[in-house]
């Protein structure tokens, strides 16, 4: 049986400039390693009406609240500092 | 939409000692030449409280201040060299500054067709050579042609 679809969420303050960036990195990163799951991209403050079907959030924000599900800072994404470090995290919050 | 790179949106020698002046200031320039609304400036402001924007090199910290969409009128980029450094906070920390020398204005209207060029904007934040250029280059029109190469715009 396949395992269901994942979901990840990207968010950024406005959803549409660093998440858009960090998300295509996501994607690639889930591509890469034939993880079977889909992106979606939206501002921090509409993640509570995604939270409760998704698995990860992957953000560039501070975090104003405790989410359900686990997060992972993706800063470094942009800057390219360890970026490793956050493409593990991820790949282990999937597991 | 393409994204316009504009000279008159290039500014070297900005002053300004906080933040709020600074980012007062370019909002204004974008306002001037038309590309966004007169709401953009207090929005930029606000979202720059509650969504930092500065980002470490290996250089010197360079900030990406920008906002909603609805603000927009016609995307483009304001890139302001600072006179002095100015504390930024750290794009998703609560109150860990970086002093920023260079600051990139984005204005967005759409999130996907701006991909590539967002793209390059961060890969101009990994290259030490182009920072160096970005720092020390007097000439705006030098700049500005410097600015299409690397982002990869061809003007219309």
């Amino acid at each position: 049986m396949m395992d269901r679809q994942k979901i990840v969420l990207v968010a950024c303050g406005t959803g549409i400039a660093t998440s858009t960036v960090v998300g295509q990195k996501v994607e690639t990163l889930l591509a890469a390693n034939h993880v079977n799951a889909k992106v979606i991209q939206c501002k921090i403050t509409e993640v509570g009406s995604y939270e409760d079907q998704a698995d990860l959030l992957v953000t560039t924000t501070i975090l104003s609240r405790a989410y359900k599900i686990p997060v992972v800072k993706a800063v470094n994404y942009l800057t390219n500092i360890n970026p490793g470090k956050i493409d593990q995290e991820i790949l282990d919050a999937l597991k | 939409m393409q994204i316009k790179i504009d000279e008159d949106l290039i500014i070297l020698g900005l002053k300004g000692k906080a933040k709020e002046e600074i980012l007062s200031q370019m909002a204004d320039k974008l306002f001037e030449c038309g590309y966004v609304k007169d709401s953009y400036k207090s929005a930029v402001i606000a979202r720059e409280k509650v969504f930092a924007t500065g980002l470490p090199t290996a250089s010197y910290g360079v900030a990406i201040p920008h906002t909603d969409i609805v603000h927009v009128n016609e995307p483009t980029i304001c890139m302001a060299r600072f006179d002095q450094a100015v504390d930024f906070v750290i794009m998703g920390e609560e109150t860990e500054t970086i002093p920023v020398k260079l600051a990139f204005m984005m204005a967005m209207k759409e999130q996907h067709a701006q991909l590539g060029v967002l793209q390059k904007l961060m890969a101009i934040l990994q290259d030490q050579t182009a920072l160096l250029y970005l720092a020390e280059e007097k000439n705006k029109s030098k700049i500005k042609a410097f600015m299409l190469d690397k982002l990869g715009i061809e003007e219309k």
